[in-house]
């Protein structure tokens, strides 16, 4: 234990996600020895993340308007709405550039556990989306991009679901399966499994 | 298959450890709180990444230390495989095979196959059905490793399904629209995991019948069959997976009053009877312990069955059994490619099982 405020920085630094004891502690030194300018712009950046970024209207991704930067781009097709977990998975598609639809974050998958059902997501707002048509534009593909795991299964379920009362609406899930460049052999059962029930003919 | 060489550092009560072996049979042979249990419990841990012992790892650990680790190679139709486990107190464990890392522990799970018969097995015939459905899941994963992961894919939605079905009932205001696709999720899992424990039970039964009648000549016939919450079961997984989703359906309001899940394999039995009456509260403590040893030799036989040759281990059995069974369960073991045997006193043993001797004594184990 550390007196005063540097034990006190040490223990707020352990709150935070992927932050055990000894690297709180090594923040906190660092932090001691930083020039006050570098703290300074530290501070400023916390404290603009609360006050500063609002989630977007549309699709609840974070951003800096009332609309994020996607939602705006007059390039993106309205047709088409991928569903996502968290803002950090619409920056893994953003990074495959191959996604020309828009999105929509959820904030979390469905976990009874935790205390998460659907009025704790963003499927309510996700339903008055689809059913509305914008700029003459109506939705007409979903595609599930939530997790491959227990509670992201149970989402897209629960979605589909939802979903199936709208006509003229396709839903579909991602593909799971190989990752690219890997060797077959070191593929897990569970991910081979369903590479090879989800096979497709060439 | 054989264990060729164990190696073992801050675990259990061992700082360091090390043993060469050979096909055949090994003895081990030390006085009670010597540790050789721990020793055949390595072994056990590099088939199953369990022990026979404790449900949780931290126990594995030394005293004081911050880490265990296991070190085997394993030696496999003349095909080497050196498995390395590293075990630390509530941190994922890291595994590593031929000295390269492995993305998951379980990755190990199918390199060494062990048939392990302890003291403890005397739960299996006289303990909780949690302790049979754990024996039969196990075995399940021996034969086919991928059931590790329907196990834990169905515990997971279980836990979830349970949480869900706690709040319905204390809020009463709770979302039930979800509870359907829980359902869906757990019916299928447990479709997948019922169908292999039906399929296991049977391939196994024949020789469980027919290890009972060995070691214990003089007993009656005995049985084993699959009992499930839901009744009779038919075979195919779809069909089973409907039939959940019927009993799901039927004991909804049951399960929200109540607050917990009353459907799935969860729930599950494996019937163990001796002539007519179940074993146990039945049978005898001489009958109870055959039972268990049957059990046991049904699932080695059984993987015998299937094309592969498990290394028994027999940890301080011998001083339980009678004269006769001895006998028996050495002509069983003396057919083994490997048999690991612990005891605390080396007549115990019987003269057919007489090979490489190690004495366990203060910390050090010697070759005799």
């Amino acid at each position: 234990m550390y007196e005063g405020p540097v034990q006190d920085l040490i223990d707020e630094l352990g709150r935070l996600p992927g932050v055990g004891p000894k690297s709180a502690q090594r923040i906190a030194f660092h932090l001691l020895a930083t020039e006050p300018a570098d703290i300074e712009r530290l501070q400023h950046a916390l404290q603009k993340v609360k006050e500063g970024v609002v989630f977007c209207d549309v699709c609840g991704n974070v951003s800096a308007e009332t609309r994020c930067r996607i939602c705006r781009d007059p390039k993106r097709d309205l047709s088409l709405v991928c569903v996502v977990e968290e803002p950090k998975d619409v920056q893994a598609i953003e990074r495959t550039r191959e996604f020309k639809g828009r999105y929509h974050v959820l904030g979390g998958a469905l976990d009874p556990l935790s205390g998460v059902g659907p009025d704790q997501l963003r499927i309510r707002q996700l339903l008055n989306r689809i059913g509305t048509t914008t700029d003459g534009v109506d939705i007409s593909e979903v595609i599930i991009a939530t997790d491959p795991n227990t509670e992201g299964e149970a989402t897209a379920t629960y979605l589909v679901r939802m979903l199936r009362d709208f006509p003229g609406l396709t839903v579909t899930r991602l593909a799971s399966g190989l990752p690219m460049g890997g060797d077959l052999e070191f593929a897990d059962e569970l991910t081979l499994g369903r590479a090879l029930s989800g096979r497709r003919s060439m | 298959m054989h264990v060729r060489h164990l190696q073992v550092s801050d675990f259990r009560s061992w700082e360091l450890a090390d043993l060469a072996f050979e096909p055949g049979v090994s003895v081990l042979v030390g006085r009670n709180g010597q540790g050789k249990t721990n020793l055949v419990e390595a072994i056990g841990y590099v088939a199953t990444l369990g022990s026979h012992r404790v449900a949780t790892d931290a126990p594995l650990i030394r005293h004081g230390a911050q880490r265990a680790v296991v070190r085997a190679v394993v030696v496999n139709d003349d095909r080497e495989l050196l498995v390395e486990l590293e075990i630390t107190a509530g941190k994922a464990n890291r595994a590593r095979i031929n000295r390269g890392p492995v993305p998951r522990p379980r990755d190990v799970l199918g390199i060494l196959r062990t048939v392990l018969f302890a003291p403890e097995d005397l739960s299996l015939v006289r303990g909780d059905p949690s302790d049979r459905r754990r024996f039969l899941d196990e075995m399940l994963v021996l034969r086919a490793p991928r059931f590790a992961g329907v196990r834990s894919d169905y515990d997971r939605v279980l836990k979830q399904r349970s949480a869900l079905l706690k709040t319905v009932k204390h809020s009463r205001s709770a979302d039930l629209s979800t509870l359907d696709v829980w359902d869906g999720h757990l019916a299928k899992h447990g479709a997948e995991l019922l169908a292999a424990r039906m399929k296991l039970v049977r391939d196994m039964a024949g020789h469980v019948t027919s290890a009972y009648a060995e070691v214990a000549p003089e007993s009656r016939p005995a049985l084993i069959s699959y009992r499930s919450s839901v009744g009779e079961l038919p075979e195919d997984r779809e069909s089973i997976e409907d039939l959940l989703l019927a009993e799901l359906d039927r004991v909804r309001r049951q399960e929200i009053e109540r607050g917990v899940c009353l459907v799935g394999p969860h729930r599950d039995d494996l019937d163990l009877t001796l002539g007519e009456l179940p074993a146990k509260g039945y049978a005898s403590h001489g009958e109870s312990w055959s039972f268990a040893l049957a059990l046991r030799l049904g699932g080695y036989e059984l993987m015998r069955v299937d094309g592969i040759e498990p290394v028994l281990v027999l940890d301080d059995v011998f001083a339980e059994l009678d004269r006769g069974r001895r006998q028996q369960l050495a002509k069983v073991a003396a057919a083994a490619e490997q048999v690991l045997i612990t005891a605390a006193v080396a007549e115990d043993v019987p003269d057919e099982l007489s090979g490489a001797r190690f004495e366990v004594n203060g910390g050090e184990v010697r070759r005799v």
